[in-house]
């Protein structure tokens, strides 16, 4: 094959990629085609499944169990002006494993699993190097210290002989683009590299992976489900759904004319939630649901003989805020912010050293969340639901759908019987599941669908508070939106309160009528979602909002904005 | 890390102590106390006891105080040498130790050696080589190894060279070499018998090792980390053996705290079947004639060396893993 | 630079909501797994148990040790403890059904009888197979009296010589010229109920030291689990031979049957018990058990109706796993003469006749245990393996 345009560096051409079960066939990839062009970085989105990765692995030849069963990978050498077909080489051989590493390189989702465990950062780099350069061990080792210091590594000098587990989720991150660029590849495909992690640390590494593609000149392939990251830093978007391409083009065309309707499914998901209009919010005059005065815990170390003091942690710190009746209150922070253990405090499960949260219940008494025998009479169980982020572990596998959502109705005798039943029934309807499914067990349903069984479950006593807990965090774009849209209903038609904790601001901006933003365990900053989402007054607030990627491309946060050119 | 080794100390001596307690209940638990078998062994013999030699023991052991000093006497014997005299064999523990200590450790830590030299390559082969013939092979032989109990190994054995080659593999020397001094020829004849014992022993705990051994391969097989070293550009088998099997090593060794005990255990019964001359056949023939200070002071001197061994263990895990030398996570 | 512990855990979890939608993915092309939705825990069990294939071939097999216990001295065709001396060693008799003789043939088992040789050298006697003989066998014979289920007086035997004295040793005889096949069968009860009865006490240490450790947590857990940890590190078996070697030599043979099940179980109770409170802590944060609380479930209904449920199969799994231990421990104890002593009769003590070489060249039948031990340490083994692949069947 001759060289197509002078800045394709990779084709992908009619690729097909099968699994064998047994006789069963599985086809991950189905007829791929696109292209990769220096300096330029390709998206390839989709949900789990869709066979994305599987194709970045099929550029490198390893996609062992499955195999590649035809079309083709070509490699263009642009100075050389030589064509390398990868696909067809042995998986193992010299030629293709000069290849990895050398001229397409490539980073993981998880970067505490891709790095091995038992060997230092530097004795990962060193090995790329010495693979693929001829140099000494010494002269390795100076260019693997480079290549830290090129990630923005602090101290490389020093972090060269650390361990992976040393490093914190970025800074492995970090380590492994290193590694990936030390033989300065034509390609970096990058699969999933910041689903992982927190929004600001992705920031940092999406703002890093341009500034090396720019100064390496390099084509970056970058696999993401994250409809925001593709429009911050796509160039040009592939779409897959089960193993095919459905739709391919540049970025703009693929946000604004999408042709075909799953890619429209998808772009609309996330640029749904972020046009919400402003609903009017709740008044907060009365007396509040939930009055919180000054929370703070500490969960100390563990002490251990002779071993280094485990210095704890403040998880809390002087938290106090007020939940009014039926408003959505979003509670908003990054992993470690202490938002998750604000909720299991209101819930009782853990007691807080300092500080109250005052409830008033439904019969009028006023209960401190703070105490745990607040807790004995169940009373505050059955005023105040949970909803749990994981629909997975949150649903008894080994009980039906109607015993799981009976539940707490049978304990707290509220029906029993037939009547029981109907209550069920009614409950699915209700979150929009067919009352037929209800001698089903969890494993039969998906997640969305596991989601809607705990709200029914959640609801079964029609509370007056509901706390979520990420509870649409692990959802599809699409689903977590339907989702979101029978909680609101749901809030309408039974007038209870949401505590809504969330990592992801998109959602709260939607959903929220006011928010709370954590930090360290202490709020930063407290006021309605607008104003919170459109003009953050703390510094911590406007850093994370920067950090949370557009889902339009023209109107970029984190990336330079499109250049007219293109 | 020296917190670490200290904890590990210090855990290890605790253990003794409790160990040494449950020997010394076990040792009170037939009626009648030291001297009371003492001398209805002597009777039976047809001898009559010493009065001066009774009370001798008597106060040797304090058999008049509380149970309590009687441990604390017999517990300080057990440190400075003073294990004990058998009845049976009518000599002092100690010296009965010093002989057959030598031969009892070298058996067990070449059946230690040898196991790892089975286990480790076949669990490999096993794990990267899943479902392979060899695989199958591998597994049934490991499933073998685990449900044929030793003292069955050795009595097949011992059957099928006496049958099929006409060739006694008990003992650890030919009679005429019993004894000799070391010398090469005895060396060599003695290799000609250790082989079965080693076999025996080395086998069962073998069998588990692989299991294990090849489990965690397969795991760590799936793990990230080996995409990424592929996707350097190193060899299949070169990935394997510098990654995942450097990883799935270090649970291994940590096995090695509960090897330990199985090779003891199973290198008792070996020698008694195959009658080697190791510790073994004596606590045998003192347990069955109750005689319970010898045998309370063989079953002691056991747990101390698995014990050591364990330590062993654990102080080379904290060196190739750096995770645990760090304290990031345990040992085990 | 260290992650806290909520970082942590939400990774994981991401990390778990990730492999878990692509499993089913996964899922939806092996063949038999459709799941219609409505099938419980223990049919999903069954069904993964099922396709083990070497779990269910064992199945079977310990069903029919199991039947052997049941009914030994119905199957036995000679009564055990039956001395024939004028049998010493004889070697064994093969099973013919197809009777031939100058009148054509007919079904009709028998055997072939024994003659006496007296070896030129050692002047020892040898017993042959003497084809000359023949011996007819029937089924339903009538045989020693005994009480089947220890009530029902009988004295029918599956199989046995027509006439009462002649001999019939299908897997040869021992020492003193008693019957190895009965004696096989009444041992196999002996040291199947050892194995059951012993993992039965063990079971209820572990579940009860471990659940409790599980549940309460704190000093009490970490106090057991030194003591687990510390049971852990001894050789088992000095330690069982000291315990056993300790006990008065003027008890019952009864006596010293529980005795030695036991110890086993006081030493075998560790693994169990480190099961049990495993899967004690970890569904203790499942989210569903934390459901189950704030739906307002006490503490009794969340243990009972939520958490047992969920260990139950690996509780059995750990068990069905201790009982290959138990069986092989009882075996090499009563093998050296610590465990069990004749006249009770057990696969240990059968081969106590089977050490000395010589014995062993001029009788190798006397091997015989020990096919069954392997054959049934190996079942059992697979069994728990099924087990353990089946005992969780939503995770992958």
């Amino acid at each position: 094959m001759t060289q197509p345009n002078d800045d394709v560096i990779l084709r992908v051409d009619r690729l097909n990629v099968d699994f064998t079960f047994g006789k069963m066939n599985l086809k991950a990839a189905r007829d791929v085609s696109f292209d990769l062009r220096l300096g330029r970085t390709t998206c390839l989105v989709g949900e789990s499944g869709s066979g994305k990765s599987v194709t970045a692995r099929a550029i490198m030849n390893i996609v062992e169990p499955a195999v590649i069963s035809s079309g083709a990978v070509t490699l263009f050498d642009l100075k050389e002006g030589e064509v390398l077909e990868l696909a067809s080489l042995d998986p193992d051989g010299a030629e293709i494993r000069a290849v990895r590493g050398a001229r397409i390189a490539m980073i993981f989702q998880e970067p505490m699993s891709s790095l091995s465990p038992v060997h230092t950062i530097g004795a990962q780099i060193i090995e790329a190097i010495m693979l693929h350069q001829d140099v000494d061990k010494h002269e390795a080792r100076k260019r693997a210290i480079e290549a830290l210091r090129d990630v923005h590594i602090h101290d490389p000098e020093r972090a060269v002989d650390r361990y992976p587990f040393e490093y914190s989720g970025g800074m492995r991150q970090r380590a492994m683009i290193a590694m990936a660029l030390a033989c300065e590849p034509d390609v970096l495909i990058a699969d999933e590299p910041t689903t992982a992690l927190d929004v600001t640390t992705q920031a940092g590494i999406l703002k890093l992976i341009r500034e090396l593609q720019v100064s390496h000149g390099m084509a970056v392939m970058f696999i993401t489900h994250d409809m925001g990251v593709v429009a911050e830093i796509a160039d040009d978007v592939v779409v897959m759904l089960r193993g095919d391409v459905v739709e391919h083009g540049a970025v703009e065309q693929i946000f604004h004319e999408p042709k075909h309707s799953y890619s429209r499914a998808l772009i609309g998901a996330s640029l749904g939630l972020n046009n919400a209009e402003a609903r009017p919010a709740p008044p907060t005059e009365g007396t509040p649901l939930i009055s919180a005065r000054d929370l703070s815990l500490f969960f100390p170390g563990q002490r251990k003989l002779l071993g280094k003091p485990d210095p704890g942690v403040q998880t809390l710190k002087d938290v106090s805020f007020d939940l009014w009746p039926g408003e959505i209150l979003g509670v908003v922070g990054e992993s470690g912010s202490g938002k998750t253990t604000l909720g299991r405090v209101l819930m009782g499960k853990y007691q807080p050293e300092a500080g109250e949260a005052l409830y008033r219940t439904g019969s009028g008494d006023v209960r401190d969340l703070a105490d745990r025998n607040s807790f004995r009479d169940k009373q505050v169980y059955r005023e105040i639901r949970m909803i749990f982020q994981d629909p997975y572990s949150s649903l008894n596998p080994r009980m039906t759908v109607e015993q799981i959502i009976a539940e707490p109705l049978w304990v707290n005798n509220i029906a029993k019987g037939a009547a029981m039943r109907d209550r069920v029934a009614e409950l699915l309807e209700i979150v929009g599941l067919s009352p037929a499914m209800m001698e089903r067990y969890p494993h039969a349903f998906s997640g969305g669908q596991r989601q809607r069984i705990g709200i029914a479950r959640a609801i079964a006593l029609e509370p007056r508070i509901i706390i979520a807990d990420e509870a649409t965090s692990a959802l599809d774009g699409s689903i977590r939106a339907q989702v979101l849209d029978l909680l609101l209903k749901l809030r309408d038609e039974l007038g209870m309160a949401i505590l809504f904790i969330a990592h992801d601001i998109g959602v709260v901006r939607y959903f929220c009528d006011r928010v709370v933003v954590m930090h360290k365990g202490q709020i930063v900053e407290t006021g309605t979602a607008h104003q919170i989402c459109d003009a953050p007054r703390e510094d911590y607030t406007k850093a994370l909002l920067s950090a949370v990627p557009s889902p339009d491309p023209r109107n970029r946060k984190i990336m330079p904005p499109l250049s007219v050119a293109e | 890390m020296i917190a670490y080794l200290a904890r590990r100390l210090i855990a290890m001596i605790l253990t003794l102590l409790i160990l040494s307690m449950v020997v010394f209940v076990v040792i009170q638990l037939p009626p009648g106390d030291f001297v009371t078998s003492y001398i209805a062994r002597l009777s039976s013999m047809g001898e009559v006891p010493d009065e001066n030699v009774v009370e001798a023991i008597r106060a040797q052991y304090k058999l008049d105080d509380p149970l309590f000093v009687q441990y604390w006497a017999w517990l300080e014997g057990m440190f400075t040498g003073n294990f004990g005299f058998s009845f049976e064999m009518k000599r002092p523990v100690a010296e009965i130790f010093s002989q057959r200590i030598g031969i009892s450790l070298t058996v067990e830590i070449l059946a230690i050696v040898v196991m790892w030299g089975i286990a480790i390559p076949i669990g490999i082969y096993s794990a990267v080589y899943q479902y392979s013939v060899g695989d199958y092979v591998a597994t049934i032989v490991g499933f073998l190894g685990i449900a044929v109990p030793n003292f069955l190994f050795a009595l097949i054995l011992m059957y099928v060279c006496y049958v099929w080659f006409g060739v006694t593999i008990t003992g650890l020397n030919s009679p005429d070499f019993a004894n000799e001094r070391w010398s090469l020829a005895k060396l060599l004849d003695f290799a000609s018998h250790v082989w079965a014992p080693v076999l025996v022993i080395a086998t069962g705990g073998a069998a588990t090792l692989i299991r294990v051994l090849r489990a965690n391969l397969l795991d760590e097989l799936k793990k990230p980390y080996v995409l990424t070293a592929r996707a350097k550009g190193l060899k299949r088998h070169k990935v394997i053996m510098r990654y995942p099997v450097r990883v799935a090593m270090n649970p291994l060794i940590s096995v090695v705290g509960w090897v330990l005990p199985t090779v003891i255990s199973s290198s008792f019964v070996t020698a008694i079947v195959l009658n080697m001359p190791t510790l073994s056949p004596i606590l045998l023939r003192a347990l069955l004639s109750q005689d319970m200070y010898l045998a309370g002071a063989l079953i002691l001197f056991m747990g101390f060396l698995t014990m050591i061994g364990t330590l062993l263990s654990d102080i080379l895990l904290a060196w190739i893993d750096p995770r645990i030398r760090m304290g990031m996570i345990g040992a085990r | 630079m260290t992650m806290t512990t909520e970082n942590l855990s939400a990774a994981e979890a991401d990390k778990d909501i990730v492999a878990t939608t692509e499993d089913a993915q996964l899922d939806a092309v092996k063949p038999g797994l459709q799941y219609g939705g409505t099938e419980s825990q223990w049919q999903l069990i069954r069904a993964r148990f099922r396709r083990h294939r070497l779990a269910r071939v064992s199945l079977w097999i310990m069903a029919v040790f199991a039947i052997v216990a049941i009914f030994a001295e119905f199957l036995a065709p000679k009564d055990p403890h039956d001395v024939q001396a004028r049998y010493t060693y004889a070697p064994p008799q093969a099973l013919h059904f197809i009777d031939r003789d100058a009148d054509g043939w007919r079904i009709k088992p028998y055997v072939y009888d024994y003659k006496v040789e007296v070896e030129a050298e050692s002047l020892r006697r040898v017993f042959r197979i003497d084809e000359t003989k023949k011996i007819y066998v029937r089924f339903f014979a009538e045989g020693f009296e005994y009480k089947l289920f220890g009530l029902i007086p009988m004295n029918r035997h599956l199989i046995g010589p027509e006439k009462k004295r002649k001999p019939l040793f299908l897997i040869g005889s021992d020492r003193l010229g008693r019957d190895m096949l009965s004696r096989l069968i009444y041992g196999t009860r002996i040291s199947l109920s050892v194995g059951l009865i012993g993992v039965s006490m063990s079971l209820f240490l572990g579940v009860l030291i471990g659940g409790l450790a599980g549940f309460y947590g704190g000093l009490f857990d970490a106090a057991t689990q030194r003591v687990i940890e510390f049971l852990r590190s001894l050789p088992t078996i000095p330690l069982w031979m000291g315990l056993s070697a300790a006990m008065p030599r003027d008890w019952s043979p009864l006596q010293i049957y529980f005795a030695i099940t036991l110890i086993l179980s006081l030493l075998g109770w560790t693994e169990l018990a480190r099961v049990v409170r495993g899967r004690f802590l970890a569904l203790k944060s499942e989210d569903y058990v934390s459901a189950a609380l704030y739906d307002g479930a006490s503490h009794v209904r969340v243990v009972l109706r939520h958490m047992v449920p969920a260990f139950t199969s690996h509780i059995i799994t750990a068990a069905s796993l201790a009982i290959p231990g138990m069986i092989l421990a009882e075996t090499a104890l009563s093998f050296l003469g610590l465990g069990l002593q004749a006249p009770v009769i057990s696969w240990g003590v059968l081969l106590q006749e089977a050490q000395n070489i010589r014995v062993l060249a001029t009788a190798p039948w006397l091997l015989a245990p020990g096919l069954a031990i392997i054959v049934a340490v190996l079942a059992m083994n697979f069994i728990g393996d099924g087990l353990r692949d089946a005992a969780d069947p939503y995770t992958h």
